[in-house]
């Protein structure tokens, strides 16, 4: 049996390296959803989007996809700043964004989606870098280092904004905000500020995600909505508002994925993460580590 | 003679942190308790507790003798204990005859039985009069004063028919004619035989409505008694010159 | 009005169309009109959940392809009448809804639309990987050339349309009467606050699992004859895009607070994509869906509705 165990042993280490991936992934709906009690559910579109300018600047002028999305960041983060004024205008400051801002999301999502089918057609996109194709062997284990590098990258910006939301004044504010915002208020910190600046940054990781995405597997628009179980699967299991706490339900999930994929087949996939987050909204929405 | 309400030693935790800590706390009907105490010192949670909102984590919440643990906050207002919140929620889309009429429709149905349409009717009528509002009967509650709000507020808990009414801050950022306008209302209700727990920072109005006062610290009940009493307890001045 | 004059109103008018398409043989009438029709009954059972309640539910598609794989799996069996399969998709989606529910909806309504979503996905690739019911294959249903009812041959297409007819007839009266009833009320304080409807003694949980039942059921009974409109289900068919998006936006853009908005909103956006089928890409009008969904919510969150109601108000006022 030993074929079977080294299957399962990179089965799991697939699956880890997945899981830190994920993690980039999941930080911004963390940030939105868990800290600012914003339901996003256009994150994986603009996670895809990410990928697509990935793609088109990768292909067309040579560019690492990384570092296209590093340039982006700025972009995606006045993106993320205009489109949080916009739901406080509609939605959040009349009390009505639970249908509405819900509805609006959806839209977003909807528009995205469709807007790239319509550019880009429906058709897979891949990139090309110098780290994806080898593989890294241990013994016998593997680790390609397509998937090695965005997890490691993404652990980097994990890592980041941990340290960002624990050490900086910012950092700390949108934590608060998202506990009490009138004592912020009185700290003459404006929350409404504050939490501009969040869901920019928010949607900045989406940039990195997207690119780290496009070098794991190949993109159509339609792979965004695959993510969004997966994304507030992690959120919700890792407890909302606990960014380490998402890592972990993050490299769970990513595991999960990975023995199901490589044992049951990949079709069963999408069904393990979006299972998993029935599962806990049924059974322990505080999640694992919740507050 | 038996409470009305005994709160049996409750604690309630949000994660690490301790919001009740064994808190005993009776209530005996026809009483007007005051419930007083430094911002974050649990008066919130207590009452979400009592109402059914949240659920205490251990110890037991009696009501007429029946405990309530584990009932859903709809249900322990059928059984008689109404509260006013903080921040009044009226209903949005329903003017305020309407906003009257669901605790009656759900509550008092629920007890009595269904009642004639133009019965409900005139009892939401009356009601409003009773706060002085029957004059906006029929309009909506995004025209109401701040004022006008608590006191809607405080109508649609009475329409509940409660037995005990907990009026949580009814008073917040009201001028002085106003806080005496609700605290005569108050004791008009009390009067009717609602046993009323004042949760106040107002020390006025307090002191002239309750016949007895307790008095909440970060989560632990350091005085319980006559509100004269209780004011020169050396622990309660503490709590509050020390903020 | 009472109800029963209402109901008669909607038979008058639905037979009226169903006869003018039938005696002047306009055949499209009948194939696009039962988009439409099926588009009423998809928006009025969301807005029951979601317009009343406030509770978004993303995966209208799931309880529509579940009754539409129900007739599929009976029909494997040995094919069924379609207003029986319309019965079993009911049942079956209720049970779901009631479910799904069950699990969900203690929490805030933001983790329930998140569920229903998940609970869409959960549902497909269970189908998917079911190869009784055709799996990713598809199956394929076999319609009769031309159905007797009431000792008339009806054409295949003609007899569904009624059928859609009577389903949208349905739930139009179920959404009105619903709105005009103590339920609906209750329904009201959900939506306008949920935790002074509990306070209130409103029993909150149980009202809106008779919504999301309800609602899955009449989302259900929309998804049963559709296997036989189509002739050939396939997943992505059954679970398709246009379905979550529309039964979402149509009642939206139509107007939430009322029964009559679903009904505008089919109307209008259903003929409008009926009408760009055939002038644009299916994909352009999605996003003109997508963007009206946004523009609308941004906008004019009453809808059409909501904006007709403020002209009235503005013009009763002077």
């Amino acid at each position: 049996m030993d074929f079977q165990f080294d299957l399962f042993i990179n089965a799991v280490i697939a699956g880890l390296l997945l899981g830190g991936f994920y993690a980039a992934v999941t930080v911004g709906v963390s940030i939105s959803f868990g800290m600012l009690d914003i339901v996003n559910i256009a994150h994986p579109a603009f996670i895809i989007l990410g990928s697509y300018i990935a793609y088109f600047f990768s292909a067309n002028f040579g560019v690492d996809p990384i570092i296209v999305s590093i340039i982006a960041l700025p972009v995606f983060y006045a993106l993320g700043y205009a489109i949080y004024e916009l739901y406080y205008q509609s939605f959040e400051r009349r009390g009505q964004e639970s249908l509405r801002g819900l509805a609006f999301f959806f839209g977003l999502l909807f528009v995205i989606e469709v807007s790239l089918i319509l550019v880009f057609g429906v058709d897979y996109r891949y990139v090309d870098a110098i780290y994806i194709g080898p593989t890294l062997h241990l013994g016998n284990f593997d680790f390609p280092l397509r998937m090695l590098v965005p997890c490691v990258t993404s652990l980097i910006v994990f890592g980041g904004l941990q340290l960002f939301v624990t050490r900086t004044f910012t950092g700390r504010a949108i934590m608060a905000v998202s506990q009490d915002q009138l004592a912020l208020q009185l700290m003459a910190a404006n929350p409404i500020r504050i939490k501009r600046i969040a869901f920019g940054i928010s949607i900045a990781t989406a940039a990195l995600a997207g690119a780290l995405l496009v070098i794991i597997q190949p993109v159509e628009p339609s792979v965004g909505r695959e993510y969004i179980g997966r994304v507030f699967a992690i959120c919700v299991l890792g407890g909302l508002g606990s960014m380490p706490g998402s890592l972990v339900a993050a490299m769970l999930l990513g595991v999960m994925e990975s023995i199901t994929s490589t044992f049951y087949g990949p079709s069963w996939a999408p069904a393990v993460s979006f299972g998993f987050l029935l599962l806990t909204l049924a059974f322990r929405p505080a999640g694992l580590f919740g507050r | 003679m038996s409470a009305l309400l005994h709160v049996n030693n409750i604690s309630k935790r949000f994660g690490g942190f301790v919001a009740l800590d064994q808190i005993e706390l009776e209530v005996h009907e026809g009483e007007r308790l005051g419930l007083i105490g430094p911002n974050g010192s649990g008066k919130s949670t207590l009452v979400n507790c009592i109402c059914g909102t949240l659920q205490n984590e251990e110890g037991q919440v009696y009501f007429d003798g029946a405990p309530m643990n584990g009932l859903a906050a709809h249900q322990r207002t059928h059984r008689g204990v109404a509260r006013s919140f903080q921040l009044p929620r009226p209903f949005h889309s329903l003017n305020l005859v309407d906003n009257i009429r669901v605790p009656m429709l759900y509550t008092v149905h629920k007890r009595t039985g269904p009642l004639h349409a133009d019965t409900v009717d005139a009892r939401c009528i009356e009601l409003l009069r009773l706060v002085g509002l029957d004059h906006k009967a029929r309009q909506m509650p995004r025209d109401l004063t701040q004022v006008e709000m608590r006191k809607l507020e405080l109508a649609r808990a009475v329409a509940a028919e409660p037995k005990l009414l907990i009026a949580d801050e009814s008073m917040a950022g009201l001028s002085h004619s106003e806080i005496d306008d609700i605290l005569s209302l108050l004791m008009r209700l009390n009067e009717r035989g609602i046993t009323i727990i004042l949760i106040e920072h107002i020390m006025s109005a307090v002191m002239k409505f309750s016949q007895r006062l307790a008095v909440l610290v970060s989560g632990k009940k350091v005085a319980d008694g006559k509100p004269d009493d209780v004011v020169r307890n050396p622990e309660v001045v503490r709590a509050y010159l020390g903020q | 009005m009472s109800t029963l004059k209402f109901t008669l109103i909607c038979a008058f008018v639905g037979a009226g169309v169903w006869f003018g398409g039938h005696l002047f043989g306009i055949g499209y009438l009948f194939f696009a009109g039962y988009t439409i029709l099926q588009f009423i009954v998809l928006s009025s059972a969301w807005n029951i959940l979601g317009g009343y309640c406030g509770y978004v539910n993303f995966g209208s598609a799931a309880f529509f392809a579940l009754g539409a794989y129900t007739t599929v799996f009976f029909y494997k069996f040995y094919p069924l009448p379609i207003p029986v399969l319309i019965v079993l998709g009911a049942v079956v989606s209720g049970i779901v809804g009631l479910g799904m529910g069950y699990l969900t909806l203690r929490l805030r309504g933001a983790f329930f639309a998140i569920a229903t979503l998940a609970m869409a996905v959960v549902l497909q690739t269970l189908v998917v990987n079911w190869d009784y019911v055709g799996g990713s294959r598809g199956a394929y249903i076999v319609r009769t050339e031309s159905v007797p009812v009431f000792g008339f041959a009806l054409e295949y297409i003609e007899y569904l349309f009624l059928l859609m007819m009577v389903l949208a007839i349905v739930s139009l009266v179920a959404s009105r009467s619903i709105a005009r009833s103590q339920l609906g009320f209750g329904f009201a304080t959900i939506r306008d606050d949920e935790l002074a409807a509990e306070a209130s003694g409103v029993p909150t949980l149980r009202l809106k699992l008779i919504a999301t039942t309800i609602s899955g059921a009449l989302m259900g009974m929309a998804g049963a004859p559709f296997p036989y409109y189509i002739g050939y289900l396939q997943p992505a068919s059954a679970f398709g895009l246009e379905y979550g998006v529309n039964s979402i936006a149509m009642p939206i853009i139509g107007g939430t607070t009322s029964w009559v908005g679903p009904l505008i909103g089919a109307i209008l956006l259903g003929s409008l994509q009926q009408l760009a089928t055939v002038t644009i890409p299916s994909a352009v009008n999605l996003l003109i869906v997508g963007l009206l969904l946004v523009t609308f919510v941004v906008i004019a969150p009453n809808g059409i509705v909501g904006l007709v109601q403020e002209r009235l108000r503005a013009w009763r006022a002077k």
